[in-house]
């Protein structure tokens, strides 16, 4: 019996078929950059079925209330255009939840019928359905354009769009786009800046929204994000540092044309290389000294990578999931002497083979990257089925390939609908890298004390 | 007892934060419960458009056709024409679970298919690409039936899926391909999609093979889609008690199941909203009378066993079921006398789907536990009102795009099993559905597409024991410090139909409600009776 028995080596390729798809569309990353503003209501201006689809995958993922209003399409808004419903939808919204803001993005439906959403935000404005001091930013994010990186690159971009101020201020803090990650992981990113003394306005910002604290009082905008009131000063400051250049660049970007400001794009400080890229990327940014805790906390990560080194190497590797996020624990794997053999993401990232082979500098042979078209977790699947692998690492949907195959699996990405860890441990800079040997080594560990023989059943490893 | 303000306050209370107009329109959709000796109830306006901006519960169009009505049948490719993401979000997120006959059987239910169409597909149609989608699938896999399942773009830029869809089963000729046009803006909620996919499972597959089963007592069971695995408990009951099954639409099914389904001598329904309108032209074009069934809750699951019994109206069936229900009766009602001592005189309330609110009610009162308030995500008034209302609903514009099938009896296929004169002899119902709203309590509160508002004040209002919802409800409930059930998912759980069912149940809420964690919400530092620090203690 197989769960995914259809599966074999020997299939042809594919041109227009996507089977088990290692992304999903725009709008729900946009819900997601959005769910990091304090006080915002993400709202889709599409078809019912968007919204709840993505809200109950993102609380799936988070465990959490997720919050999101729709304009609620229908056959007539289709034809006629949504103007109507989304101004509608504005004063209910504004009436009802008051929100500080309301983030509306775009979706297949409306784009395709060519909703203007700056003259219908506008128009709201005029007809006065906008309370004073509240905000509504919008982004256009078509479901058939990219995937779900594009949606929260595009709503991140977004923001600085509609709120960023440029000014001839220059203050000595920094802009931090962290990318898609975990609101543990914009947590972690803090902290990782408060210990080396630089002020930072990090956006998104989903730590105290989506992991919030159970107190018996829901709260329908929890205290966490980033607020307006930084959205609107980020063009004060004096620099941008973008990570992950899928989700991130746009941003940054934006905020050098609107308001002047420069930085750079560097990979997610995920694993022991990106990070040690991203914490000399902030000394020199910040002039300031590595403080001494930061070391001490890469020195405990070196130190478990050389103690625990035997059980990685050479271990054949298949991974899924988000540009950024594949390319940085790509590295990491490498430096481990893991090999990353089959790696796909469906996000069309054209640069990305490019990255891939940047971090593995020559280090996999005949290693398989693919992604765009058809670059999914069924052909990944067959690959294994050519040639098998140590382990597997991606979203929860991997599952059903480490039960058909046998083989370790570690849980890392979007979305993991069957686990929690995820939102509260991060997975970036030198702690996170840490977690994700312990997840691995418990991943390989588990499986070898489940199937070696009885005499060679080890009690110390 | 808890004592509560007047449901007609509460009603006013629900609609405050709202903008003038759209209170109005709530207010048609808040009822408070009242009905007579006749059983006649007030009128509730359902089935209407959830006002932009409004946080609802509902989904789209598609999510009804694709996701529930053919989601859980393992043999058909499911083929979702569009961007990826409506695909992605229908992929195993329903637990529909199925048992293939053996290892080599066909099941692509843990599978996602999609056409994954992009901007140059918009511009210049996405017909070439669908026909090249629906071609590698059968090339790669020789599926015995693909379904095509429009997104809204797909029905913008005009894309004709049923004519590539009927071209392809031509050129394969052993494979059936159908469409459904499904798009996510039809209707006003999921319904419209179910109608969509009955209509089309009706005119592409119902009837095409006209080779039942062997067996004396052959029913069909519609609207049954085993999650967490329903389907799995009543096959077991109907086996025992010598029905044979024909079909289920659709959990569990194959599409040869649903070629053969018109073959039953009876159809019984379970959720009347998502399949009704199959029964009804299974009916007419081929004579198969239906009732309304309702397997979840031990008292429930005996009576539509008794229902079929007296339908079939043999003495040896009828002792057969008698006996049956016997035996399991007696260890329900141990569980639940067990789980009464803990779990009566404490309250619900239910807000989902088109039929669930309604049936689980029965499994609440039968461990003591009382009903608030309910009210359907996506039903029409016939689901709370009764089919008698059928001949007063008004179709509006949103509805009156959904096709409505002509159907007419088939001259040779035609066989009336039983007539309506018959039924009433052997004291069953004909096409009957009472609705949920005779069922509750005078009073109680029913609340059409209920809101993330309307919830809020609900529970600061009432405080139930339980509320249950559905995932995007659960987690804003639950930081109420108040158990959230879900009742599409079952939260992973489940079976709950039938017998076993009920246990599983009785004991799943005795356990919610009564869990430790609820008394932990305080951190011991903030309960009232803490004495204040001692001066000493505290730095100045």
């Amino acid at each position: 019996m197989a769960l995914l028995r259809h599966t074999k080596a020997d299939m042809p390729e594919r041109e227009a078929l996507t089977i088990n798809p290692a992304k999903t569309c725009q709008p729900i990353g946009a819900m997601y950059a959005a769910l990091g503003i304090r006080g915002c209501l993400p709202h889709s201006h599409g078809s019912q079925g968007c919204c709840s689809y993505h809200r109950s995958t993102l609380t799936r993922h988070y465990k959490e209330p997720v919050m999101a209003s729709t304009s609620s399409f229908t056959e007539g808004s289709a034809v006629f255009g949504g103007q109507s419903n989304l101004l509608q939808a504005i004063e209910t919204i504004f009436t009802t939840y008051d929100p500080e803001i309301i983030a509306v993005h775009t979706t297949c439906l409306s784009e395709t019928i060519g909703d203007d959403l700056v003259q219908i935000i506008g128009k709201a404005r005029e007809e006065g359905k906008i309370p004073k001091g509240k905000r509504v930013i919008h982004a256009n994010t078509p479901s058939y354009v990219g995937s779900h990186v594009t949606g929260f690159s595009n709503m991140v971009r977004g923001m600085v769009k509609c709120l960023s101020e440029p000014s001839d201020i220059r203050l000595r803090r920094i802009n931090l786009i962290p990318g898609w990650v975990e609101p543990a992981d914009m947590r972690e990113l803090k902290r990782i800046l408060d210990i080396m003394k630089i002020d930072a306005t990090v956006f998104p910002d989903t730590s105290g929204i989506l992991d919030t604290p159970q107190t018996g009082k829901f709260e329908m905008f929890p205290e966490g994000g980033v607020s307006v009131e930084q959205l609107v000063k980020t063009g004060t400051n004096c620099h941008t540092l973008a990570l992950g250049p899928t989700a991130s660049d746009l941003g940054r970007k934006e905020l050098e044309l609107k308001c002047g400001i420069p930085g750079e794009t560097i990979e997610l400080p995920i694993g022991l290389a990106a990070t040690d890229a991203f914490i000399e990327t902030l000394r020199k940014i910040g002039m300031v000294e590595i403080p001494k805790t930061i070391e001490e906390e890469r020195g405990r990560l070196v130190d478990v990578m050389s103690d625990m080194h035997q059980y990685f190497y050479q271990k054949r590797v298949a991974l899924w999931g988000d540009p950024d996020q594949l390319v940085s624990l790509t590295g990491f794997l490498c430096d481990l002497d893991m090999k990353p053999v089959y790696i796909v993401t469906d996000t069309p990232d054209p640069g990305f083979e490019e990255r891939i082979a940047k971090v593995m500098n020559g280090r996999v042979s005949g290693a398989k990257v693919r992604q765009g078209q058809c670059a999914d977790m069924f052909l990944l699947h067959k690959w294994i089925k050519e040639e098998p692998v140590d382990l597997i690492i991606g979203n929860t949907y991997g599952k059903y390939i480490a039960r058909d195959e046998n083989v370790p699996f570690v849980r890392y990405g979007f979305p993991i609908l069957d686990r929690i860890g995820h939102s509260y441990f991060p997975s970036v800079g030198y702690t996170g890298g840490l977690r994700l040997l312990e997840k691995i080594l418990d991943a390989i560990l588990d499986n070898k004390d489940r199937t070696s023989l009885e005499e060679s059943f080890e009690l110390v490893m | 007892m808890k004592t509560y303000p007047a449901s007609e306050h509460v009603r006013d209370e629900l609609v405050k934060g709202y903008p003038a107009k759209v209170a109005k329109k709530r207010l048609a959709q808040i009822v408070v419960n009242k009905k007579d000796e006749t059983c006649e109830v007030p009128e509730i306006k359902a089935n209407t458009r959830t006002i932009p901006g409004i946080i609802s519960q509902r989904g789209c169009c598609y999510a009804g056709c694709k996701g529930v009505v053919l989601g859980p049948t393992r043999d058909i490719i499911n083929l979702v024409h569009g961007p990826i993401g409506c695909s992605f979000y229908a992929w195993l997120t329903r637990r529909n679970q199925t048992r293939p006959e053996g290892p080599e059987s066909e099941n692509y239910m843990t599978y996602c298919f999609s056409t994954d169409i992009k901007d140059e597909n918009i511009v210049f149609g996405g017909e070439k690409k669908l026909r090249k989608a629906i071609q590698e699938a059968y090339d790669l896999f020789h599926p015995k039936a693909i379904g095509v399942f429009a997104t809204c773009p797909v029905g913008l830029i005009g894309d004709d899926i049923h004519s590539v869809a009927k071209e392809m089963k031509e050129k394969f000729g052993d494979c059936n391909v159908f469409a459904f046009s499904c798009e996510g803006y039809k209707g006003v909620s999921q319904s419209a999609g179910h109608h969509i996919a009955n209509n089309q499972l009706f005119k592409h597959v119902i009837g095409l093979n006209d080779q039942p089963p062997e067996g004396k007592f052959k029913v069909t069971l519609l609207g049954e889609y085993n999650i967490g695995g329903d389907a799995f408990i009543l096959e077991e009951i109907f086996e025992k008690c010598g029905l044979t099954l024909v079909a289920t639409l659709s959990g569990n099914s194959t599409i040869g199941q649903f070629e053969r389904a018109h073959t039953a001598d009876l159809n019984c329904v379970m959720c009347h909203r998502s399949i009704n309108y199959i029964a009804d032209m299974i009916e007419k074009k081929y004579g198969v009378p239906w009732f309304k069934v309702n397997f979840i809750g031990a008292k429930a699951t005996a009576k539509s066993l008794r229902k079929i019994a007296d339908y079939f109206d043999d003495a040896g069936l009828k002792e057969k079921i008698e006996t049956y229900i016997a035996g399991e009766l007696a260890a329900v009602e141990k569980v639940a006398a067990d789980v009464r001592t803990r779990c009566e005189g404490k309250t619900a309330m239910l807000f989902v789907g088109g039929s669930r609110a309604h049936h689980y009610q029965e499994l609440f009162a039968e461990i003591g536990m009382k009903t608030l308030a309910a009210g359907y995500e996506f039903a029409h008034r016939d689901d709370y009102e009764g089919r008698n209302v059928l001949p007063k609903i008004k179709v509006d514009a949103d509805s009156r795009n959904i096709e409505e099938l002509d159907v007419e009896k088939d001259p040779q296929k035609f066989r009336l099993r039983a007539t309506p004169e018959q039924m009433e002899a052997r004291g069953v119902p004909h096409r009957d559905y009472e609705g949920m709203m005779p069922e509750m309590d005078n009073n109680t509160l029913v609340i059409d597409d209920i809101s993330e508002h309307e919830t809020e004040e609900l529970l600061r209002i009432y405080k139930p024991d339980i509320f249950c919802a559905g995932i995007k409800e659960k987690y804003g409930i639950q930081k109420n410090g108040i158990p959230c059930k879900q009742l599409h998912s079952y939260d992973y759980g489940g079976p709950y139909a039938g017998f076993k069912g009920a246990i599983n149940f009785y004991l799943e809420i005795d356990r919610m409600v009564n869990a430790s964690v609820w008394k932990m919400l305080n951190p011991p530092w903030r309960k009232k009776d803490m004495p204040e620090l001692e001066a000493d203690y505290v730095k100045t």
